[in-house]
């Protein structure tokens, strides 16, 4: 039995079955990383003693019959941008080099209550910000399928390291992308939920309105499982929803007939890939196969999503990364003699050029003066394409799509233009103002063998409809 | 002629509010421990950290709305005010900018006036908010550094903005009076400034008489007494006067007062540029202020001084002035109605409160907030006195014991002895001895000098050890004279 | 491009954030910040008239902690990652003299 080509669940199953054991499980997926890292650098910290630890103690207890889940015993990765009690949290950035969290996340003390055991954590662009992973200061994130391309991001070590097989699956998040770019990029499966489903405590924020935990899995099956792990109502943040029929699992069935689904013309117009555009597209003949009803509509404002993100997302930014100061963890310039200039130095020396462009950007629009004509402007706007959807859900079930509009670029051919960057978000990002789920599936491979991912968005709430209409697609090309 | 100048003074007015804990976290609000104590990820900025309304914060924002007339904003959010400081982990204090939770209110203050002209007048309050305190800088001069303490950080605060409607120290005070008053009847805070739960900014500006438009304005900060107050608003009006004389102009800035100089100094450095960038906090849900939670609350509303005044005066035989005190300290007026409740006759706790209570607050420098001892044992000292258990002066001995220490009156006077001695036979032997050793005062009262009596009551009294009723050793000092 | 940075602004905006630049980096920061704003600006093509600004994309409201002491002494984990310590206390260069 090849352990590591094994999806999460099946991994679990063989566990329980007792044909392997989480230590077992473990122990391979540490000596792949050992063997592969230099390649692809998915992980920030590797933390081989506890993984294997945490395994022992996880397989006691799936043997004492305490723990039956579905991924009891999988080893997981962890975006660097997740609280880890004990374990280095760096966001990918110099500011927080040494800095050691005393609590964790609670999307991962939800799947350490499932069994996971937690190998490290994974490298990502400097707080989030970034598609290609390249601005960690902790070096690039190759990609499995093609080392010389990059992974995508923010959430790219996740999804390497899930494409690499270093791990079984990951947790990442996503602000305007983050999570299903980089899973398009890898050919895995990537899921944001709707804003609210997973709790954001202990996620080191970027865009706290944008901003939520998903998987990162082999397979459909995974990712329905992973999500149902992670929901919880969390009295802990505010913005946490109360939901029900979380059952996600439940959804993992092969039937599309009568589901209705939309294409945005927006969405296949200039700038779209062809390569992609037909492997999308050819995907959606699959659905329609199954049964489902396809059409095209016209999705308006597409073009107004990035400046509307980029405003709410740097102002919220600016602020939430006002705490990174010197003063209370993380990176503190030596020899600064007054205050101002220890929080200068601290945060320039600190941060790496795209979190600076952005938060000066934040900073900006929030300014006396500018506050209303750029950040209320960008609030009012959100509030026009939250209502576009809207309209489109009345009609639809599910809106499908590219998640991004080529496949993975070089490596250091993205950074030079950020506006050109920043346009490479344009299909994910309107969902994150929306607050509604999205997945990314792969659909195929561009000529150079490069995977390409396509979206699928629901309405708010709507996950079980994205997860059957994924599991469908992905059961009738296997 | 010299010009004339008129002052105008708006505040803004913190209050602490006396909740059990802070306001986004489940932290002791307690006051002092050791440093860091009573902190946790959410109080100190800690990354991933995130903030959950305290409950208890808005309904004592609104009960304070209510009692200054305001009208509650039903729909209102949080703002994030941004600033980098080390008292505030965040380097943004989570406060309310675009939707305060109470506006447009008023209080009548009542002023003494010069010559005995008291008048009344209303002072409009702007806005109050809620919002979260900082922590404490402590400022190390041996290493020459600062140290950060954030126990107070998180600590509910409410902001209490008055429109510019005052116009000199006297109506200040008057308003700072009325508010303090107000909130602690309220209870929900202890209003105290020099433990800096309740602290003022003064915005002030100084105009012609006569002239329309305000004149610019400063603020002090830094205020943390009555007297304070009243020499910096003095001081900053000299100052802007000295100025406009001068033909110069009142600078809008931030000014630190020292009390000890007597001077204010301007807090500007071009490192704080003073652009806030409010924006609404997207960690925090808003807050629904339904009708019917308003009208809980306002059901809830304590009787307040007014009310209580008049209804002093109906069902209590008590001097208007005894009222007047009173009630003019919630927690005095508490320990009067505590006490009158378990059966103490009212005129005989007011007279407790008026004479002995009020002596030793002005000795000691507290007030009437600081009184420790219970309504039990204020109310079981007279019932002592009432049954002569004890003598009046034996009992002010008890009740400044029990000032200290809020002892138990029976059980101290019990341990210590000091009950009146009723033994007539014991008391016959004492008065025998002393009428005895003194033939001089004998002769002198059988002479018709009705003083010499005291004389010799005065001897028995040190020979008990002040544990005897005067009245009944002079009753038989008469009888064996 | 139509929104020129200042070099007083970038000055500004450093002020704000408390970031240091090198002369280089507010070369750079000016022409990102004017192509960003360029950008942006494309907002105002939108009539927004009457639309009200959206914080939170959904209605959910009073979500509050009930007035209970939950928390222990903690100062260990608050001063676990301190750059500098002192007498329980973070330290930091002098504030004020």
């Amino acid at each position: 039995m090849d352990i590591l080509s094994l999806t999460a669940v099946e991994l679990a199953k063989a566990i329980r079955e007792g044909k392997t054991t989480s230590v077992e499980a473990t122990q391979a997926v540490l000596d792949k990383i050992a063997a592969s890292e230099d390649t692809y650098h998915c992980y920030v910290t590797v933390e081989r003693e506890k993984a294997l630890q945490q395994a022992a103690g996880v397989q006691k207890k799936i043997e004492a019959g305490e723990l039956t889940g579905p991924l009891a015993g999988v080893p997981f990765a962890i975006k660097d941008n997740m609280c880890t009690e004990g374990t280095l949290t760096t966001c990918s950035s110099k500011i927080l080099e040494n800095f050691v969290p005393t609590f964790s996340a609670e999307a991962v003390l939800n799947l350490e209550k499932a069994g996971a055991v937690i190998l490290g954590k994974t490298n990502m662009d400097e707080f989030a910000m970034g598609s290609t992973t390249e601005t960690s200061y902790y070096g690039v994130t190759k990609n499995p399928r093609n080392p010389e391309h990059v992974p995508g991001g923010s959430s790219g070590g996740s999804a390497a390291a899930v494409a690499a097989e270093e791990c079984f699956a990951a947790l990442g998040s996503d602000t305007g992308g983050s999570i299903r770019q980089p899973a398009s990029y890898c050919g895995v499966v990537g899921m944001k939920p709707t804003y609210g489903t997973v709790s954001r405590y202990g996620l080191i924020a970027y865009g706290s309105s944008l901003d939520q935990i998903g998987p990162l899995t082999k397979d459909v099956t995974d990712c329905a499982t992973v999500l149902e792990a992670i929901t919880s109502h969390d009295p802990k943040d505010s913005t946490s929803m109360k939901r029900e029929n979380t059952d996600f699992t439940s959804a993992l069935v092969a039937d599309v007939k009568g589901m209705k689904i939309g294409i945005p013309r927006d969405y296949f117009g200039e700038g779209l890939d062809p390569e992609v555009r037909d492997a999308v597209l050819a995907a959606a003949e699959v659905l329609k196969a199954q049964g489902a009803e396809v059409e095209e509509f016209d999705l308006s404002l597409v073009d107004y999503a990035i400046p509307t993100y980029y405003t709410i997302a740097a102002a919220e930014a600016s602020s939430n990364l006002e705490r990174f100061d010197g003063v209370k963890y993380g990176y503190r310039a030596q020899d600064a003699e007054d205050l101002h200039t220890m929080y200068k130095r601290s945060r320039s020396q600190g941060f790496g050029p795209e979190v600076k462009r952005r938060i000066m950007l934040g900073s900006f629009v929030l300014s006396s003066g500018y506050y209303d004509a750029y950040y209320l402007k960008a609030l009012r706007v959100k509030a026009l394409i939250k209502k576009a959807f809207d309209e489109a859900f009345a009609k639809y079930d599910v809106i499908l799509g590219p998640v991004a509009p080529t496949t993975a670029p070089k490596l250091g051919s993205s950074l030079a233009d950020p506006i050109k960057m920043y346009l490479g978000d344009i299909y994910t990002i309107s969902i994150n103002l929306a607050g509604l789920p999205g997945i990314s599936v792969p659909c195929g491979t561009d000529s150079q063998g490069l995977p390409i991912g396509m979206q699928l968005i629901g309405d708010c709430f709507k996950e079980k409809t994205l997860i059957r209409a994924a599991y469908t697609y992905e059961q009738s090309v296997k | 002629m010299a010009k004339q100048y008129e002052t105008v003074i708006g505040l803004e007015v913190h209050v602490e509010l006396a909740t059990k804990t802070k306001i986004f976290c489940g932290c002791s609000t307690a006051f002092g421990g050791r440093p860091n104590t009573h902190t946790c990820p959410v109080c100190t900025g800690m990354p991933g950290s995130l903030p959950v309304l305290n409950k208890q914060v808005v309904e004592y924002a609104v009960a304070v709305g209510l009692a200054t007339n305001c009208t509650i904003t039903q729909y209102c959010k949080f703002d994030r005010k941004n600033y980098f400081y080390p008292d505030n982990p965040q380097n943004y204090q989570i406060s309310q900018l675009y939707l305060p939770i109470c506006r447009n209110g008023s209080v009548e203050i009542e002023v003494a006036g010069e010559n005995g002209n008291a008048y009344t007048k209303p002072v409009r309050i702007h806005e109050i908010h809620m919002e979260e305190d900082a922590g404490k800088l402590v400022h190390d001069d041996w290493e020459d550094c600062t140290l950060v303490d954030y126990n107070r950080s998180g600590v509910p605060l409410i902001e209490i903005v008055s429109e510019p409607d005052m116009r000199s120290a006297e109506e200040v005070i008057a308003y700072l009076e009325k508010l303090r008053l107000l909130i602690q009847y309220l209870g929900a805070s202890d209003c105290k400034l020099q433990e800096g739960s309740m602290r003022a900014d003064v915005n002030l500006s100084v105009r012609e008489v006569g002239a329309e438009k305000f004149g610019t304005r400063t603020e002090m900060k830094n205020l943390n007494s009555f007297k304070a107050i009243a020499r910096a608003i003095q001081g900053e009006r000299e100052r802007q006067i000295d100025l406009l004389e001068a033909g110069k102009e009142v600078i809008q800035e931030t000014r630190r007062w020292d009390d000890n100089k007597e001077y204010s100094y301007a807090m500007r450095s071009k490192e704080d540029a003073q652009d806030y960038r409010y924006f609404p906090d997207p960690d925090l849900v808003p807050v629904y202020i339904s009708d019917e939670w308003l009208d809980s609350i306002r059901s809830r509303q304590p009787e307040f001084r007014t009310e209580k005044m008049k209804r002093y005066k109906e069902e209590y035989d008590i001097p208007e002035y005894d009222i007047d005190i009173i009630t003019g300290s919630k927690h005095l007026a508490d320990i009067f109605e505590a006490s009158v409740a378990l059966g103490s006759q009212p005129k005989k706790v007011s007279n407790w409160l008026m004479v002995e209570t009020m002596r030793l607050l002005k000795e000691k420098e507290m007030e009437p907030e600081d009184i420790r001892f219970s309504p039990e044992h204020l109310s079981r000292l007279i019932t002592l006195v009432d049954g002569k258990v004890i003598n009046s002066s034996v009992a002010k001995e008890v009740f400044q014991v029990m000032f200290e220490e809020d002892v138990d009156p029976e059980q101290y006077v019990e341990e210590k002895g000091l009950k009146t001695v009723n033994d007539e036979g014991a008391l016959r032997k004492v008065v025998e001895e002393v009428i005895a050793a003194n033939p001089q005062s004998v002769e002198d009262y059988h002479n018709g000098k009705e003083k010499a009596i005291g004389f010799l009551v005065g001897q028995t009294m040190k020979a008990m050890k002040g544990k005897a009723d005067p009245a009944s050793v002079n009753q038989m000092l008469k009888e064996l004279l | 491009m139509a929104n020129v940075i200042s070099d007083e602004t970038i000055e500004y905006v450093g002020i704000l954030a408390k970031l240091e630049l090198s002369d280089e980096e507010k070369e750079a920061a000016k022409k990102d910040m004017g192509r960003m704003l360029d950008y942006i600006d494309k907002l105002s093509e939108l009539d927004t008239t009457g639309v009200e600004p959206m914080s939170h994309v959904f209605p959910v409201q009073n979500v509050f902690r009930e007035d209970v002491v939950t928390n222990g002494d903690e100062s260990e984990q608050t001063l676990a990652n301190a750059p500098g310590e002192k007498d329980n206390m973070f330290v930091v260069p002098r504030t004020f003299d």
